[in-house]
Order: C-alpha cells, then structure tokens, then sequence
C-alpha cells in the first residue's frame, strides 16, 4: 500500500532528527558533535535576541560564544535554541541543550530541585520598577493601588506580590507573556508601573517614544544573580563554563582585550603568561587547549568589552556598569586566581 | 400634465428609475423605506471608518524610510516591513543561503497550484508530491550538493509555518483514515481506543498539547534521547490534525450509502479490499472540501506555535517589534501578517468552496 | 461485513476452520494485539517518565494544591489573594474562562445571526459588508486578531486621568470600562430569587396553557403573561423592601478607579476576538440552515394563515435549528477551546494560571493534565447538553 510506505519513509526521516546523547559525559558528547548547543532567551534586546539578519547579539549569547571558544577554539561552534521561560531547565535537564544562558536567576530550589549547577554569574540584576515622572510617584512606597505591568513565569511575578504584601498595599496585575507586547503595554499607560529585572527596565526605556518622561524608582526590591546553567553530573564541562565565564572578568582585571590580546602573549606578568597558556598548566588541567583562555579574549572579548557592547552606556539599553562592574571599582566581579 | 404624457408615449422607454445605475440602485439599495434606511446607516460607518483609515495607510504614510523618520509622522510606518522583511519571512536561515527556503517555497506553492486542476488527480501526482517534499526537504537541510547543513533549529518564518501545516496535514491524513475507520469497525476495542482517542483530542486546546509536546515530551523519553523541538510541535500538531480528519473522513464513509458495502462483500472481497477498491476511493472524494478546510484551520493554527517559542512567521514578527527601533509599529506589522495569511486562506477556502460545488454530483 | 468474508465452504461443518481463516477469532486475536501495543508503548512511557521524575527529583502529585500560590491574578469573580492556595487560583481561572466562554457564547451566537441574515439580505451592500466580514475575520488567525485588538484597546483610549466621561457613573479609559452599579442590598437579591420564580410558573403555565390549547382549541398568551410578570414582580419586591437607590458609583482615587464594575481590556479584546472571529463561522452557519427551508414550506406557512411572527417560530426556526445546532454546538466548543489564548494577552484564564502554576512548581505533567481535563470537561459537558437539545429538536421530525 502507498499510503503504508509513504508512512515509513516519512518516520524514517523523522526518526533521523531524534538525537541520541551519551548523559554523565557532557563534555565528551559536546565535542564529539563539534558544537555547543546553547539556551538563550530569543526576545531580551542586549542579552539573547537575533539582530534584523538573524544572527545572535547579546550578553549571554557572547557567553556561550566565550564557552565555545574555550573547547573548540572557535567562537562560532555554538547553536542557540531560543526557550521559553517555562521550557528552559526541561530543555536543560532533557539534554536538548548543553548550556543554559538564558538570563536565569540561581536560586537554591534550582539549584537541588532541579538537578541544575548554576556557574559563575555573568550579570548581577534585581528587581525594579519604572513610572511615567507624570505620576510624580518618588518611591515604591507610594505604589498603593496601582496597576502593574509584569511578566509571568519567573521569580518577577512571585516578587511583586511579596513586595505589595509586606508593604500592606494593593495592586493590580497585568501579566502579559512577551516583553514586547509588555513595554508597549505599559507606555500606551494600560499599568502605572512595569516591574522587572533592573536591567530590562533600562533597556524598556531606551525604547520609548519619550525615555526621560520615565522614571526608574530607588527601590531594588529583590537580588537576581543571572548565571549560566548546566546539568548535574560532569563537573569537568562545569568546570570549563564555570571559568570560561571567569576567564572574561579575569582578562578585564588584568587589562587584557581583545584587541592587545596578542601583544599580551608576550607580556613577562607570571600572571598573564599563566593565564594565556604562554607558561602552559591551566589547559591541562580543565583538559581544554592551553590557547583556551586566549581564544576566549582575542574571539570573544573580556567581560568589559561584551558588557558594552551589548548592554553599555553607549548601546541602546544605555546601562552602568554598578554592581557588574570590577570589584576594585566597586563591582561584584570577581575572579579566583587562574593557577 | 399632457405634455409629458405626449413625450412618454413617444419614447416608449421604460422608466429611467428601473434601469441603469438608477435602477439597480433602487432594486439593490433602496427597494423599501427599511432597506433605504439600513443603507444610508451602512453609508454613515463607512463614511466614518474609511476617510481616516485611509489616510493612515495611505497619505500620512512612510513606505521605506529608516526607523527615525518614522517617528515624525501620524500615519503608518510601513518601512518595518521592507527593513526587516528578511527577518519575518526567513527568520535564522542562514545569509546567503536565502535562495534555498525561498525556491523550497516557490516548489511548493507551484505544486499546490498544479494540483488544484481535477483532470490531474492520478496516481503519478503522489509520486509527484513525494519527490517534490525529498526535494523540498534536501533543499531546507542541505548536506549534499555543497549545500551547507541547516539545522531544524534554524528553519524559521514562513517555511516553517509551511512545514508544520503541510507536513502536519499529509502525515496526519492516513492516521485520520485509520483513525475514522477504526471509529467505524466492529471489533469493540479498537473501536473503544479510537472513539476515545478521538473525543479527548478534540475536547482540549490545541495549545495544551503544544504545551505536553514542549514541556513533556522530553519526560517521557528514555535518559539522553531527546527529540527535535520543530518534530515535537509537529507532533503535537499531527496528533491534533488526525483526529479532526478522522472526523471528516468519517462523515464520508457514512455517506456511503449501504449498497457499496453489500455489493462488495457479495463479490467476496475482504475488509482491506472493500475498503481500499470501494468505498475509501469514494468516501475520500466526497470529503476533500472538508480536508481542504482542516488544512486552512492548521495553517491557521500553526500560528500558536508563538506560545512555545517557536520561530513561525508571527514570532518572527514579534521578535522584529521587541528590537527597539521598530517597537512602536506593531499594527503595521501584524496588518501585513494579516494580510499574508488572508491572501493564503482566502484561495484555499475559496478553493475548497469550488471544488464542492464541483463535486457535488448528489447520492 | 467481517463475518460475510468467509470463502465459500468447500467441505461442510465437520473440517473445523483454522483459526487464522476464522474471521471471529481473527479480529479477537488482531484486537488483544491492538490492546497490547497501546498497553506497552503507554507502559514504556510511563516508566520512562517515572525515571526521569525521579532521577531529575522533580516531585509528583497534587501536594501543591494546598500549598500558597503567592502569585496575583488580575481579575476575579471570587475573593481572592496572593495568600490563597493554587486551588483556590486554579479555580479562579476556571471561573474567568467559563465567564469569557459563557458571555463570548451568547454574543457570538446573536452576531453571528445577525451576520448571518445581513449576508442574505436583499440589499446589495448590507450583503456584502457582512460577506467581507465573513471572508476577512474567517482568514485571519485568532491570535493575530487577539494581538491587533489588545493593541487598540490600550493604544487609543486615554489614561484614566483624562478618562471619558460620556454618562455620569460611566468612564471609558486604558483600564477598562467602569460603570456605577447598584449598591448591594438584601432587595437584590429577593429581586433575583422572585424572577427565578417567575420564570419556573412561566414554564408550567406554559404547559398547561399548551394542554389546554390541545383540549378546547383556545390559545393562552401564556408568554405574554409570563414577560409582563417577570417586570412586574421583581419591581414590586424592590419596592416592598423601601425602594433602595444608593448605586456604587466609580472614582478616581490615587492610581486608578475605585468602586463600580470595571471590565478590564485584556477581557474585553479577549471577547471581542473570539466573538469576531466565531460570529464569522456562525454566521454561514446560520445562513445554510435557512437557505436550507423549501421554499414551499414557508408558502404552505402562509397558505394557512399563520402570522409573520408564527411562520418563523413555528415553521422556519424548528427546521432550520435542525440543520444549525450540530454545527454551531462545534463552534461553541471551539470558542471555549480558543478561549485558552488568553495567555497570549495577559487574560487570566485557566491556562494564564496553569502556566504560571507550572512555573513556579516544576510539575510540568500535573499542570498539563489539569488543562486537559478541565477543558475536556467543559466539552463533553456542553455536547451532552447539546447532543439532548438535538436528539430533542429531532424528535419532531416525522
């Protein structure tokens, strides 16, 4: 019968898309296929969101690109798949991705209930909230009986409501799925009040029609330490995008970018000479090419240069750096030693 | 008056009032004092509704500016759609490589519009759809013939929503066929599995199980297997699809009237063979309007896809609005998405209309 | 026709037919196989699904339900607090999504009546204004509709500072539709309870005056009555109980609107969507069922001297409803199916809540069973309903 055989050649080609992956060796399955496959947001401008031609541009995109980097010194040996909030640590646990960057705060339910290990974190975040200056509301206190515009599914919503309650005030939320529909949402004035990571409320007020009528209120009302994720399980492949994230915050520390990158190879610094693989030690011992670290900087760049390209004061989201800046200039960012 | 009376008898014309425009304006518009009525109130929205819209679209409108001219003026930016047309039509596609989806699509719809005409239904069209889908397929994932490989990942934009309608249709239609005759034989279990099968799909939202195929699949799979995401909406999609054909090609099989199944069975012809010389080749005739009309609802339908992150055309669309510079043009862009799929649904459901009237030959 | 297909005997009943030749036995053996294969593949994923739940530690069951959802919901027809259980949350979605698919039925079915008739009109442009609905809401995807109707919604009315302020105690802006409503009071709710009661004695004096139509030939104005006692009574309760006027009248307040009934844009477009696009489908619905009357019967109708008002009731309607309930019962299904887009546009359904639930908890697989089952049995719920009302319709049939 033709319908019969039409039937198997149809389940034979799709049988061909179903991928078996080898669980507990990470590494070895990443790089006996030759790429990385990374979750990224897919709508956040300036952390995960495919430009007009469809490449990848954003802070967690070059992270993974960074991850790449380090094991196939190629920065473009990595595959995105864009997830949804609700998809993204079933994608991780099912082996679909290797990697999770998809601006996910690390919270300890994550970390044990979902068999996840969260990395080093590439941006440190909290909870805001932004308001038209015509309101002349000058803090998150006087927010009694507002409407407020939120995204749903992530620790945003869950906070709003925490916050409200032990303030004994009333709110209204408008809880809509897509951050696009969401900004627009609240400048046509349907909420008050758009709450959400610091970080997206900056990068929602570029994109208005007015961006100073906006005010971004004092209060931080919640801690989102934003890192990549893996699953349980190979703590050699943690290990590598563990410190492939602390390679980029350790360049930066040490002055080295991608641009001098080269003329570094040739520094006398202990320090750099370990760090750049010139005085090998550092690649064995994550079992990557000792070059890992210079591919990182010379490919990718150091944590300085992709924060601003992405996100800086000098790119649409217009963002300082605070609390992402070095520790010794008063940032979070901090980095063991590479030896 | 006898002047007139005179000039009337001269003429011998009917009056002026029953032909012409002035005549069909009367029989069409204007036949009663309610009909009158009801067209001048007609008249009074449109007069409302249409000036300004029409300045919208048409006057105060940019056509192929940059994003900061667009802020200057009141009417319509439709230079969203030129500036990121590639984006929502194409979606990741790799650069250069934009031939391959846009000829896989040009194969297809040419396809579509070959087999449109009756007289070219014959068997050698299904070898002709076959090697057309291989073809169509090596073209969207390459890997032979110096063709880079695309993966599914990448598949974005309209081809997708292509894919997932057509691919979803031509495999959920013989598992529809199975399903409708499994629903009408007389072995009790797997009627039981059938009818059950059939209800429960269509009493729940197709977005609930878009939401099992993103969210649960992956838990129903052995350790380190992990399916395709573009397969497991497809999946999801073809299990939705089936159950509804299943009921179309049911209310064919019914139509049967009982005759064709004495008049086989007389001649000793077993199940498979009544039902595959006899009574499928006409049920299947009678229900092709209808199939053309569950087609047009899973294309419409694969636009739900958006609520899993999927990149079909309407994401695509959406991601464009969510890059600042084009934020604040969302009607302009999703009116041409409008337009994209009325243009589509309009020929298949004007299509499937004819081919009833065509087919309809009256048992 | 499966026991028919034996080939003709050549020996008598004394050579007992092989059991694979025998027809019974055969479809017995292919069915314990069809059994078996569904059994096992489900078996096979249901222990794969047991591991993985396991293995990711990802906790099973409905434990959550008592746990505090800690989340809000926009609107609600019940009390309800981020304080409240994931029960009482899933039930308030519940609720939103039979409130949207109730009011969207009742809508859906009097536009698309309306649509449906203009569509047959003998005046050219009121038949093609309704046929151009028809095509263009009928070709555009429901989401997209949903996405360009919340966008106008909040995009062109006013914040509620500059409200519009049409009728006192009705303000038109970007949260909604606020109107004044009666100040509750004990009168309503005896006015209610009397209008019940109007309406049960309405049906049995509808019977009886039928019964007595049958009897002596005499008709009784059995509807008429009823109407005019169903305005009449309740009027009086509200009098008998001191005439209470106080209305709850809505006003600005801080942020927003306090007071008076508020109908917010995300319920609104919801509705608006789903009514457009279902009335569409209805629509030709409606017109198929009357283009489907013989001609000859609404004659005959009027041959003995039925009024108007009685050919529609008594002739048109009953067969015409015969040929539209089946179809239009699938497409108020499919309202309430569609209605779970709702996510889409901020509405809390009972999905919007599921999903959100789904978040927070992890259990992918209770969450998703919950959707399936509540919409599956507001489905097989209404094609019962609807499957009686038919089976009753057909009756008259003879």
């Amino acid at each position: 019968m033709k319908i019969t055989k039409t039937l198997v050649l149809v389940l034979s080609l799709c049988l061909m898309l179903v991928s078996f992956a080898h669980a507990g060796k990470d590494l070895d399955a990443v790089k006996s296929k030759g790429f990385i496959q990374a979750g990224v947001n897919g709508s956040v401008f300036g952390f995960g969101m495919p430009d007009e031609k469809g490449n990848w541009a954003g802070l967690d995109v070059d992270t993974a690109r960074a991850i790449a980097a380090a094991i196939f010194g190629d920065a473009s040996k990595v595959k995105f798949t864009p997830l949804s909030a609700q998809q993204r640590f079933t994608a991780l646990q099912s082996g679909e991705i290797d990697v999770l960057t998809r601006n996910a705060t690390q919270t300890l339910s994550r970390e044990t209930q979902l068999g996840l290990n969260f990395v080093s974190v590439n941006y440190y975040d909290g909870q805001g909230f932004m308001i038209s200056k015509k309101l002349g509301v000058k803090s998150a206190t006087e927010l009694d009986g507002a409407t407020v515009c939120v995204l749903p599914g992530t620790t945003t919503e869950q906070n709003a409501a925490d916050y409200f309650r032990t303030n004994k005030m009333s709110w209204k939320p408008v809880v809509i799925e897509s951050t696009a529909e969401l900004a627009k949402t609240f400048f046509a004035g349907r909420c008050d009040v758009l709450t959400s990571d610091a970080s997206q409320l900056a990068g929602t007020r570029a994109i208005a029609a007015n961006p100073k009528g906006y005010a971004i209120l004092p209060e931080i009302i919640s801690k989102e330490p934003l890192a990549p994720a893996v699953r349980h399980g190979d703590d050699q492949f943690r290990d590598i995008v563990d410190f492939s994230v602390l390679a980029m915050i350790n360049a930066e520390e040490l002055g080295i970018t991608s641009k001098n990158v080269d003329m570094m190879l040739k520094s006398k610094n202990p320090v750099i000479q370990r760090f750049l693989g010139t005085s090998p030690g550092n690649g064995k011992s994550l079992g990557l090419d000792e070059k890992w670290a210079y591919n990182i900087i010379k490919q990718v760049g150091n944590y300085g240069e992709v924060f601003e390209r992405n996100v800086g004061v000098n790119t649409t989201l217009g963002i300082e750096r605070g609390l992402n800046a070095l520790w010794t200039n008063g940032g979070l960012m901090y980095s063991p030693p590479f030896k | 008056m006898p002047e007139s009376t005179a000039a009337k008898r001269e003429q011998l014309k009917p009056p002026v009032s029953n032909v012409g425009i002035i005549g069909w304006l009367r029989t069409n518009l204007f036949s009663t004092w309610y009909n009158s009525l009801l067209t001048i109130a007609m008249l009074g929205i449109l007069a409302w509704l249409v000036p300004p819209l029409f300045r919208w679209v048409f006057i105060d409108s940019l056509w192929n500016s940059s994003a900061e001219a667009c802020r200057d003026i009141d009417g319509a930016c439709w230079s969203v759609i030129p500036n990121n047309i590639r984006f929502i039509i194409l979606g990741f596609f790799p650069e250069g490589q934009e031939w391959r989806p846009i000829l896989a699509m040009i194969l297809l719809l040419s396809l579509v519009i070959y087999s449109k005409e009756r007289s070219r239904w014959k068997k050698s069209l299904a070898w002709l759809w076959l090697i057309n889908l291989i073809i169509m397929g090596t073209l969207m994932y390459g890997g032979v013939l110096g063709m880079p490989v695309v993966e599914t990942s990448q598949w974005s934009g309209l081809p997708l929503t292509f894919l997932l309608s057509f691919f979803g249709m031509i495999v959920a239609y013989p598992l529809g066929i199975l399903l409708a005759l499994g629903r009408r034989s007389e072995m009790p279990a797997i009627k039981t599995l059938c009818v059950v099968y059939i209800e429960m799909i269509r009493g729940v939202p197709l977005i609930s199980l878009l939401f099992m195929s993103s969210i649960m699949f992956p838990l129903f799979l052995p350790e380190g297997v992990s399916i395709d995401k573009v397969l497991r909406a497809l999946i999801a999609i073809i299990l939705f699809t089936a159950a509804y054909i299943a009921e179309v090609v049911r209310g064919g099989l019914q139509a049967m009237p009982r005759g064709q199944y004495e008049a086989a069975d007389s001649l000793g012809l077993p199940y498979k063979h009544t039902m595959r010389l006899v009574i499928l080749p006409q049920a299947l005739k009678i229900v092709i309007p209808p199939s053309v009309g569950v087609l047009l609802s899973v294309f419409k339908d694969t636009s739900l896809v958006v609520i899993i992150a999927l990149y079909d055309v309407l994401k695509t669309t959406m991601v464009t609005l969510s890059n600042p510079k084009w934020a604040g043009y969302s009607s302009e862009s999703y009116i041409f998405l409008a337009l994209l799929y009325f243009v589509f649904c309009y020929a298949m459901s004007s299509y499937s209309r004819k081919l009833e009237k065509e087919l309809h030959t009256g048992h | 026709m499966e026991q028919k297909q034996n080939p003709i005997p050549i020996n008598t009943a004394e050579t007992a037919v092989p059991f694979w030749r025998d027809a019974g036995k055969r479809a017995l053996l292919f069915q314990i196989v069809a059994l078996f294969v569904v059994g096992g593949i489900s078996y096979y994923l249901f222990s794969n699904t047991q591991a993985n739940l396991a293995r990711q530690s990802i906790a099973t069951g409905f434990g959550f339900w008592e746990k505090e959802a800690s989340f809000e919901i926009g609107e609600s027809l019940i009390r309800y607090s981020a304080a409240d259980s994931y029960a009482r949350a899933l039930l308030v979605g519940a609720l939103n999504t039979l409130k949207v698919a109730f009011i969207g039925i009742i809508l859906t079915t009097i536009l698309g009546s309306f649509v449906g008739v203009a569509r047959l009109s003998s005046n050219w442009l009121v038949s093609k204004v309704a046929g151009s609905f028809i095509e263009v809401m009928q070709n555009i995807p429901v989401l997209l509709q949903l996405f360009f109707w919340y966008a106008i919604f909040y995009e062109s009315f006013p914040s509620p500072r500059q409200a519009l302020n049409p009728i006192k105690g009705v303000f038109f802006c970007n949260r909604g539709f606020i109107f004044a409503i009666p100040e509750s009071h004990s009168a309503h709710v005896a006015m209610g309870g009397m209008f019940l009661v109007v309406l049960i004695g309405g049906w049995f004096l509808n019977r009886w005056g039928y019964k007595r139509q049958e009897l002596t030939g005499k008709a009784f104005p059995a509807g008429r009555i009823t109407t005019a006692l169903a305005l009449f009574l309740p009027l009086l309760v509200w009098a008998f109980y001191g005439a209470p006027t106080a209305m709850n009248v809505p006003e600005l307040r801080g942020f927003n609107f306090q007071g008076g009934l508020t109908i917010s844009p995300e319920f609104s477009a919801l509705l608006l969507g789903l009514v457009l696009y279902t009335s569409a489908f209805v629509a030709e619905i409606v017109r198929a069922g009357i283009q489907s009357i013989n001609r000859g019967q609404i004659e005959a109708a009027k041959a003995i001297a039925l009024r108007p008002g009685q050919v529609l009731r008594l002739v048109i309607m009953p067969q015409a409803l015969r040929v539209i309930i089946p179809p239009l019962t699938s497409q108020m299904l499919n309202l309430t199916k569609n209605s779970s887009l709702a996510v889409a546009i901020g509405y809390a359904d009972f999905v919007a809540v599921a999903n959100t639930t789904i978040n927070q908890t992890g259990q992918a697989i209770e969450g998703v069973a919950m959707i399936m089952v509540v919409y599956l049995f507001f489905s097989l719920s209404t094609s019962v309903f609807m499957n009686w009302y038919n089976k009753r319709m057909a009756l008259v049939e003879r």
